[in-house]
């Protein structure tokens, strides 16, 4: 172990734990809003990778006809719901959305052949694209079972994990791809060698946990989000509606994930079904904020990626073990810590 | 029971006797068509595709299930092929895991099962169950020793290797020591990393430490990809191998580039049109890979479907022989079937004909192996 591997070591867990550091705040943004252990947000990062591919080979992602689908579904459960309530205006302006947002995006798609070559506007469209998402499911599945306990919350993200999944490789097929690096450049220090797509990747997670930063501490929406997180019975009272919380929440964590998810193609291979690895690390650095501390899980999360870089140079074959076996020490800790006060309400 | 509902019945019944009455052969399949596997798995269902309805003047029947890359689920199908469905013939798994779960089931239900995984200990020791067990795809060992021959004819003397943390990894791994030693080498480094894993760089930097000649990569399908590319993206000028389970064309379109110069030992299926009229499977693999890509476009043949398709064409050698002894659907013609395969003289397959014995249940024909190499982003004949 000379210093420049140890060097070389630590940049590559810097990259890694940068986008496991993206996934442990969507994590903890999602689960202290809608107390949802969001299991699915690894999807996200799949479909956005997958998707950015598939617009670089000129094809239109197969994820569209998804969306189109659960666009419909959506807007039939908020119509079907809204229209018995006094709300029914606003009910049908959301379903309205829900339906027709989808299917322009892809009339749009099929109509205009071959992908924008600029590689920005490659990114615009896989956002327009999987961001949606976000929204669109928390709409079918989390919004109708809001007052579930954590434990029935989690079930059903398990649930709408394996579906997603299933759907990935309908849409994307079983092979995984590659994107083009966004930068292509390397940058020689010595004899360190820096490729552009890791120090975007670092500066992209740096510049995204300082927005969500600044959105909650100083825009009304985020301290919106951040009382509901707080006591979401007290923020109904003050006039902050869950459902609006939940869908904000769910909309930024998609927005998170395919973010990450166009940041790590670029580095490596992406699979329809590498997403739960990569969410579960997130989750560890997640777990060591004890689900509720964003700096603590961040710090958690690229601490998870250097110890999984310096694992695999020492004991290659037992890097997975190591790394999860982390999970029980920091469970004591927190339960010394952070004594149990049963189902949080 | 009114008059409409009781001639309803009886024209069902009819129909039923008819089908029933008109024998034919039943062959069930179990493959990968979803799950980690699905990459080697669809391939092969394009072949399934393309094996005809009759044999020897009968009409077949082919049951085609999909085990989601998982044994259980394998073990479930085949279950259900023997009991519910009485089989003549099993084929697949796809992958060796699937394929170890489900021997003993075939062996219990007497019926004989064509695998298209690698594992040796799949058809290695011919136990009461492996009686029934047959499969087409070679071993790793003589894959292993051809790579290690190559090696030491081109002066590559210290070899490092990082390979898959599964069955496929740690069988070729041990192959390799083995044919390492008896080709004096010196293997100077071995890791291990997972087929989703996002970054291969610490295990690369090992391996790169060892100052390495040569480096093999043991891996299936994509993954294969990243070792391969870290090693260029780092630096690394030796010669890079890899193993049968990349040769698929999607392992060229994600590595791009970075899998130029990749060596590997495989079956000649590949690269069946760049073949020398001395490999003795160039007649039969070229004409697989011509039918094989004129349905599915060209360039998508892999070993993969090859597999299946030798399965098929072992049964096509065999089911006549059973026929003249019993009817299809009995435990007799199973059993005849079985005595057939394993009494199965130079049947020609992609791989060379083929000759099985009640002591070798493995249908691949070393002689036709073929080290090929990545050149321009296309599968390239290498001549030794």
């Amino acid at each position: 172990m000379t210093t420049e591997i140890a060097l070389l070591l630590a940049q590559d867990g810097l990259v890694n734990g940068a986008i496991y550091a993206l996934l442990a705040l969507a994590l903890i943004l999602v689960f202290t809003v809608t107390r949802v252990v969001f299991v699915p947000q690894g999807e996200f990062v799949t479909y956005g990778a997958l998707t950015m591919a598939a617009l670089q080979q000129g094809a239109v992602p197969g994820v569209v006809t998804f969306l189109v689908i659960t666009g419909w579904m959506a807007a039939a459960i908020e119509l079907w719901t809204g229209i018995r309530t006094p709300h029914r205006r606003r009910a049908m302006t959301t379903a309205a959305l829900f339906a027709l947002y989808p299917s322009c995006l892809a009339a749009i798609l099929f109509w205009v052949t071959g992908a924008p070559d600029a590689v920005w506007m490659q990114v615009v469209v896989t956002l327009a694209i999987v961001v949606p998402f976000g929204a669109i499911l928390y709409r079918i599945v989390f919004q109708p079972m809001a007052n579930a306990s954590v434990l029935v919350l989690m079930i059903a993200a398990v649930a709408l994990h394996l579906l997603l999944m299933g759907v990935g490789l309908l849409a994307f097929g079983p092979e995984g791809a590659r994107t083009q690096p966004l930068i292509d450049a390397t940058f020689t220090f010595g004899t360190m060698m820096i490729t552009g797509q890791s120090l975007t990747a670092i500066a992209a997670s740096i510049v995204l946990i300082a927005v969500l930063f600044w959105g909650f501490t100083f825009t009304l929406r985020g301290k919106a989000l951040r009382a509901t997180a707080v006591n979401s019975v007290g923020a109904r009272l003050v006039g902050i509606r869950p459902e609006v919380a939940g869908t904000l929440c769910f909309t930024l964590a998609a927005l998170v994930g395919a973010i990450s998810g166009i940041l790590i193609s670029s580095i490596t291979t992406i699979y329809y079904d590498t997403g739960l690895l990569i969410a579960l690390k997130g989750f560890i650095g997640a777990i060591i904020g004890a689900l509720v501390s964003y700096p603590v899980g961040a710090l958690g999360a690229i601490l998870v990626g250097l110890i999984e870089a310096f694992s695999s140079f020492w004991a290659s074959a037992f890097k997975e073990a190591l790394l999860f076996g982390l999970i029980l020490p920091i469970l004591l800790v927190l339960s010394v810590t952070h004594p149990s006060r049963g189902e949080a309400e | 029971m009114n008059f409409l509902t009781r001639t309803v019945a009886a024209v069902a019944m009819v129909f039923a006797f008819a089908v029933s009455a008109h024998a034919q052969v039943k062959i069930g399949i179990v493959i990968s068509m979803t799950g980690p596997a699905a990459t080697l798995g669809l391939p092969q269902k394009n072949a399934i595709a393309l094996m005809p309805k009759t044999i020897g003047g009968q009409d077949v029947e082919y049951i085609t299930l999909d085990d989601a890359s998982d044994p259980t689920t394998a073990r479930r199908l085949v279950e259900r092929l023997i009991t519910e469905d009485k089989v003549d013939l099993l084929m697949g798994p796809t992958i060796s895991p699937s394929a170890l779960a489900v021997v003993e089931a075939a062996g219990r239900g007497k019926t004989p099962m064509i695998t298209f995984a690698a594992a040796r200990s799949i058809v290695q020791p011919l136990d009461e169950n492996r009686q029934w067990v047959y499969k087409t795809t070679i071993n790793d060992d003589i894959f292993a020793k051809a790579t290690a021959t190559y090696m030491a004819a081109h002066d590559q003397k210290k070899v490092a290797v990082i390979g898959f943390n599964d069955a496929y990894g740690e069988s070729w791994a041990s192959a390799f020591d083995q044919a390492a030693k008896n080709a004096g080498l010196e293997i100077v480094a071995s890791e291990k990393f997972n087929k989703n894993d996002t970054s291969v760089t610490a295990q690369v930097l090992k391996v790169m430490a060892a100052k390495p000649d040569a480096v093999l990569v043991i891996a299936a399908g994509t993954p294969g990809v990243l070792p391969q590319s870290t090693l260029v993206e780092r630096g690394f000028k030796g010669a890079i191998y890899q193993t049968t389970g990349v040769t698929t064309n999607d392992f060229l379109r994600v590595g791009g580039k970075a899998v130029e110069g990749a060596i590997i030992a495989t079956g000649p299926l590949i690269v069946a049109d760049q073949l020398p009229e001395s490999n003795i499977a160039k007649a039969a693999a070229t004409e697989f890979a011509k039918a094989y890509n004129d349905a599915n476009g060209a360039n998508s043949i892999s070993a993969f479907p090859g597999f299946a398709w030798d399965g098929f064409l072992l049964a096509q050698a065999a089911i006549p022989v059973a026929l003249e002894k019993a009817k299809p659907g009995t435990p007799e013609f199973r059993a005849a079937l079985n005595d057939a395969l394993q009494n199965s003289k130079a049947v020609v397959t992609t791989s060379g004909p083929v000759t099985l014995t009640p002591k070798d249940h493995t249908g691949f024909t070393p002689e036709s192996l073929v080290l090929i190499q990545v050149k321009d982003g296309k599968w390239t004949y290498l001549p030794n």
